[in-house]
């Protein structure tokens, strides 16, 4: 077995420089890595390109980041429900590159998969073209679109072992797989860290091959963006 | 003139038995409320779960459980949860049989606006522009016009395109109607409204043959 615990979410992100790429799982608030932007805070790193399909709220996920304005350029589909982020990048503070989510999640799944780039109908005849590559195949057209460079990926998983193994819960799944391996370090932080061998083989969600780093988060918060009910009858 | 749980209603009789449908947010989510419960449907949301069910009684929300509008849900028996990228294998790889979206804009070739208004603040457009690019089988749910009564259905769009030629069949207040190569085609018309007023309420080119039944919700 290789061993692939860190001892904590220090010894996790060491290595992390500023106006590095990196790549963020999560959904909205659901599913982030919740200590690793922590430390990414307190590390104070600046001019941080940060591939993730939303970008937090004001004081919670990627907010924390936008806060103390250490996000160069944001590479999402959707962006909203953050009023710092709309200040920034209004006032050009902020770079943006808007990216229609299923793209964003195949150039981190092409990375992950070693595709240099890859043809996808989304976009075509849109501002997402503009000066990219199309082809037709079978009468459609599609769009060329190139697989994400990272330096690190930074995923949140349910339970994982020793060895990096992984299982996701529910939709906090979401980006978080297709993250791992897609930069050149993956460091996966987990509700629960087990010894190797407590995990059914065929209940892995990710091999640990993807994974580089793994340790146990210290606490997690799992805000709810939108509590949504049903009214008892 | 239908209200928003009248668009819903109507789109609600598309849905067939066997389909696997993703509803965008709006007026698309409450079709849901109306689907036959004598047919069996499944409702996949983009974040990555299929067999949606509807949103948890209070002190039952999970956070780990939301659908793309961030939304607490639960799941039905039969649910899965899978990553982003085999959520858009779904769309992409056309196993989603039907899309209901909203539109700001259809154009009468097909051609949909619903991300961007230029000058206002750009929010993105999440998994739109793959779920039009990819499905065979689009409705767009949406008003026939907009708040100063200017049509929405139009020659050509006028804001950013969120996808081309793809939209087939619209549900709006005043009518349904085919997209067609020749235009807009009438297929029926909302309870109480006359042809002249979706003629008046249509600015791209509406095809109007013979008589116009009223929708049947």
């Amino acid at each position: 077995m290789i061993k692939k615990t860190v001892a904590n979410v220090q010894q996790a992100l060491h290595g992390v420089k500023d106006g590095m790429t990196f790549m963020l799982g999560g959904f909205g608030l659901c599913g982030i890595p919740e200590n690793a932007i922590a430390e990414l805070v307190r590390l104070g790193i600046k001019d941080i390109t940060c591939i993730s399909n939303n970008a937090g709220v004001d004081d919670f996920g990627l907010g924390l980041l936008l806060q103390k304005h250490q996000i160069k350029k944001m590479i999402s589909s959707y962006v909203g429900e953050n009023d710092e982020f709309e200040r920034q990048m209004l006032s050009g503070e902020l770079e943006v590159e808007l990216t229609p989510q299923g793209t964003l999640a195949e150039k981190c799944r092409a990375a992950q998969a070693g595709f240099p780039a890859f043809y996808t109908p989304a976009g075509y005849g849109t501002e997402v073209a503009e000066g990219k590559e199309t082809r037709e195949f079978d009468g459609k057209m599609y769009v060329l679109e190139p697989a994400f460079k990272a330096d690190f990926s930074f995923v949140k998983a349910w339970k994982g072992d020793e060895a990096g193994n992984l299982i996701f819960k529910g939709t906090a799944r979401n980006f978080n797989p297709c993250m791992c391996g897609a930069a050149t370090i993956t460091v996966a932080e987990v509700e629960e860290l087990l010894p190797a061998g407590s995990l059914d083989p065929n209940e892995i969600h990710i091999p640990g091959i993807f994974v580089q780093r793994i340790f146990q988060g210290e606490k997690y918060e799992k805000r709810i963006e939108q509590r949504t009910v049903r009214p008892i009858i | 003139m239908l209200d928003k749980n009248g668009i819903a209603k109507r789109i609600a009789k598309e849905v067939k038995d066997g389909y696997y449908v993703n509803l965008g947010i709006g007026i698309p989510t409450l079709v849901a409320n109306f689907v036959r419960d004598d047919i069996s449907v499944e409702f996949q949301s983009e974040n990555g779960v299929l067999g949606m069910g509807p949103f948890p009684f209070e002190g039952d929300e999970d956070p780990d459980i939301i659908n793309a509008g961030k939304q607490t849900i639960t799941t039905l028996p039969g649910a899965s949860f899978f990553d982003s990228a085999t959520s858009f294998a779904m769309i992409r790889g056309k196993h989603v049989h039907l899309t209901i979206l909203g539109a700001m804009e259809v154009s009468e070739n097909g051609d949909i606006a619903n991300w961007k208004i230029p000058g206002k603040m750009v929010k993105g457009m999440g998994g739109a522009m793959d779920l039009v690019a990819s499905a065979e089988n689009i409705i767009v749910a949406m008003m026939h016009t907009n708040r100063d009564g200017e049509s929405k259905l139009l020659k050509r769009c006028t804001l950013p395109l969120t996808g081309v030629g793809c939209v087939k069949k619209i549900v709006t207040n005043l009518a349904v109607l085919e997209v067609t190569e020749d235009g807009f085609k009438l297929l029926e018309r909302a309870p109480g409204v006359s042809v002249d007023v979706i003629v008046k309420a249509t600015e791209g080119k509406l095809i109007v043959e013979g008589e116009i039944p009223e929708m049947n919700i």
